[in-house]
């Protein structure tokens, strides 16, 4: 599959503007502008404190910015909820995987699907062709998606038998149950182990080639490096840099940021 | 023999109203995961409306409107639904522990109206007379004990037929889902709140239905029968049962009432009649030693809870999925 190439010019599918997040006296994130193109994979690298998962809070509406402006296709959701915002189109992982975990795996991917008669009262008891159609419709859905994060075999299992690795794979089916077209992915590859992390690169970079636009949040600057065409990097809540991912690991600026005066 | 099944039916008539009472609980609590410790109010809510609604006029109380049974029962479970809906839009975007604390004084609350607003209640006496199901049969113990125990063996099949309707369902899923992570659900496009309102009220209509009718196979309801023990029983029920299963619901009502009753018998047989009063505290300890006997050995109640929520996915379920029910021990 042909990856299509974003194009930096075209209107952004999702933009910041100069977000600030202050927690009474510290500012976790301090004027940040930032812009994602459609079809873009851009990583937003880091020190630890630099503000990137709290970015990530107010991008996906878990946390309401100070001040400062979110437009997400065009539109301003600066105030929307995190239920809003997938809505229209854009959705997230957490850091540490947040699987329902008592629910089946294939039950927590059902959850994930958008708009079912079957989740409103009055269509379960006056509508049971149409969920019962609809279900079986998103059944088929998700175990596609399960087959192609590799989870099949254990759909059937309750969420909490899952090793890290595939809870993040199992947060990312769930999501994809939603078909949002702009992905904010908070540490895919944290904790997990080598065979299972060129999994989950190929998955997103399979996701990436059919048009959905990611953010990236990721410690693992190999990683960066491969799949992302253009890094963000944030340090003590500013911007400290942004270009191509080979341009910015030697910037002096990020490796004082990461290094400190061992650098 | 003829007494013994008398009695049998009375006695399983009596434990089957407290299952109703704790199927409704199972849709806040084993569905959705809300708190509610005020049990007790919103049963007393659903008893006096359909009581106020079926007696026959009184001189000195409101009401007294003389309607039949079944639309008492219906009265009572929508009174306690629109009560159980304004507390919800009220508390329902608190953390779980101030919800159990809203409960709580919104039952303490009740129970004082019930004991103070006497033109309405009747007050510390409460209200007598209520009608109950086959009343002319009453002369034949063994025939209005059967007659009964079939109208509430009835009630508590609907009620389960419709709930496990409702909550086998991606409706049913959302709440578990909200149970389990409300935060992850939020980001997955669901409306928290607007679930948990929803789940409230059904189960307050549930728990009210289950308090009218008792109140009409007791014959007879006061304040006193609403207090917070009330509320413990019911919890105990759902959690020997096995939250989050309706049968199980059922199963928990049947048993822990068994235990009450027999406990009961043997209090006022054994201890001498000015000691019995002193000695009914028993009961209580040995509901909860109960409790404890089967969290440590069955930690998710005698039936567990169903994992497959939807009863959509049984038909769909792969082999691997087949497990309908199973509960577990992790």
């Amino acid at each position: 599959m042909i990856e299509p190439e974003p194009d930096p010019h075209s209107d952004p599918v999702l933009e910041a503007r100069a977000l600030q997040m202050q927690f009474q006296g510290l500012k976790a994130v301090d004027g940040i502008s930032l812009a994602l193109a459609p079809g873009e994979m851009l990583g937003l690298i880091g020190p630890n404190g630099a503000g990137k998962t709290t970015m990530f809070n107010m991008l996906a509406g878990s946390l309401v910015p100070t001040s400062g402006q979110i437009m997400l296709n065009g539109q301003d959701v600066t105030k929307d909820r995190p239920e809003q915002r997938l809505g229209s189109g854009l959705g997230r992982t957490f850091q540490i995987p947040r699987p329902f975990a008592e629910m089946t795996v294939l039950e927590n991917v059902l959850t994930g699907a958008r708009d079912q008669a079957g989740e409103s009262v009055f269509h379960t008891w006056f509508s049971p062709r149409r969920v019962a159609r609809e279900e079986h419709q998103n059944v088929e859905k998700a175990r596609h998606l399960l087959d192609f994060l590799l989870l099949s075999r254990l759909e059937g299992e309750p969420a909490r038998v899952l090793s890290g690795g595939q809870r993040k794979l199992l947060e990312l089916a769930r999501l994809l149950m939603a078909d949002p077209s702009v992905l904010l992915l908070d540490e895919p590859a944290a904790g997990v182990n080598p065979s299972l992390l060129e999994v989950i690169m190929e998955r997103i970079q399979a996701l990436n080639a059919q048009g959905k636009a990611i953010l990236l949040i990721e410690h693992n600057m190999d990683m960066v490096s491969r799949m992302c065409s253009r890094v963000f990097v944030m340090a003590a809540g500013r911007e400290l840099a942004q270009g191509a991912p080979s341009d910015v690991i030697r910037d002096p600026r990020v490796i004082q940021a990461y290094l400190g005066d061992a650098a | 023999m003829l007494d013994l099944v008398a009695y049998g039916a009375f006695f399983l008539t009596i434990a089957l109203t407290y299952a109703v009472i704790c199927l409704g609980l199972n849709v806040q609590w084993g569905q959705t995961g809300l708190f509610n410790v005020g049990i007790a109010g919103f049963v007393a809510v659903g008893a006096y409306t359909s009581a106020i609604l079926t007696t026959p006029a009184t001189a000195d109380r409101f009401g007294g409107f003389d309607l039949p049974i079944i639309v008492g029962w219906i009265g009572g479970g929508l009174a306690t639904a629109f009560v159980t809906f304004l507390l919800g839009a009220l508390t329902l975007r608190l953390r779980s522990d101030y919800l159990a604390i809203a409960t709580f004084g919104a039952a303490v609350v009740i129970q004082l109206c019930m004991l103070n607003l006497v033109p309405l209640t009747g007050g510390p006496f409460g209200i007598g007379f209520i009608p109950r199901p086959f009343g002319a049969l009453a002369g034949n113990a063994l025939a209005f004990g059967l007659a009964n125990f079939a109208v509430i063996a009835v009630l508590v099949l609907v009620v389960y037929l419709v709930l496990e309707r409702l909550v086998r369902s991606p409706w049913g899923r959302v709440l578990r889902a909200i149970r389990e992570d409300e935060t992850a659900a939020r980001g997955l496009g669901k409306n928290p709140v607007r679930y948990r309102l929803e789940a409230f009220a059904i189960g307050g209509f549930v728990m009210g239905l289950g308090g009218a009718a008792q109140a009409h196979f007791i014959g007879f309801i006061a304040p006193d029968n609403y207090l917070p023990i009330l509320t413990f029983q019911v919890w105990a029920m759902l959690i020997v049962g096995g939250s989050g299963n309706m049968r199980g619901a059922i199963l928990g009502a049947v048993l822990v009432w068994g235990i009450w009753a027999v406990s009961g018998s043997v209090v006022s047989s054994v201890f001498p009649a000015d000691q019995q009063a002193r000695a009914a505290a028993l009961q209580i300890v040995l509901i909860g030693v109960a409790l404890c006997a089967v969290l440590l050995i069955r930690p998710r109640g005698i039936l567990g809870e169903v994992r497959i929520v939807s009863r959509h996915l049984l038909r769909d379920a792969r082999p691997k999925a087949s497990a309908k029910e199973r509960p577990d021990h992790a």
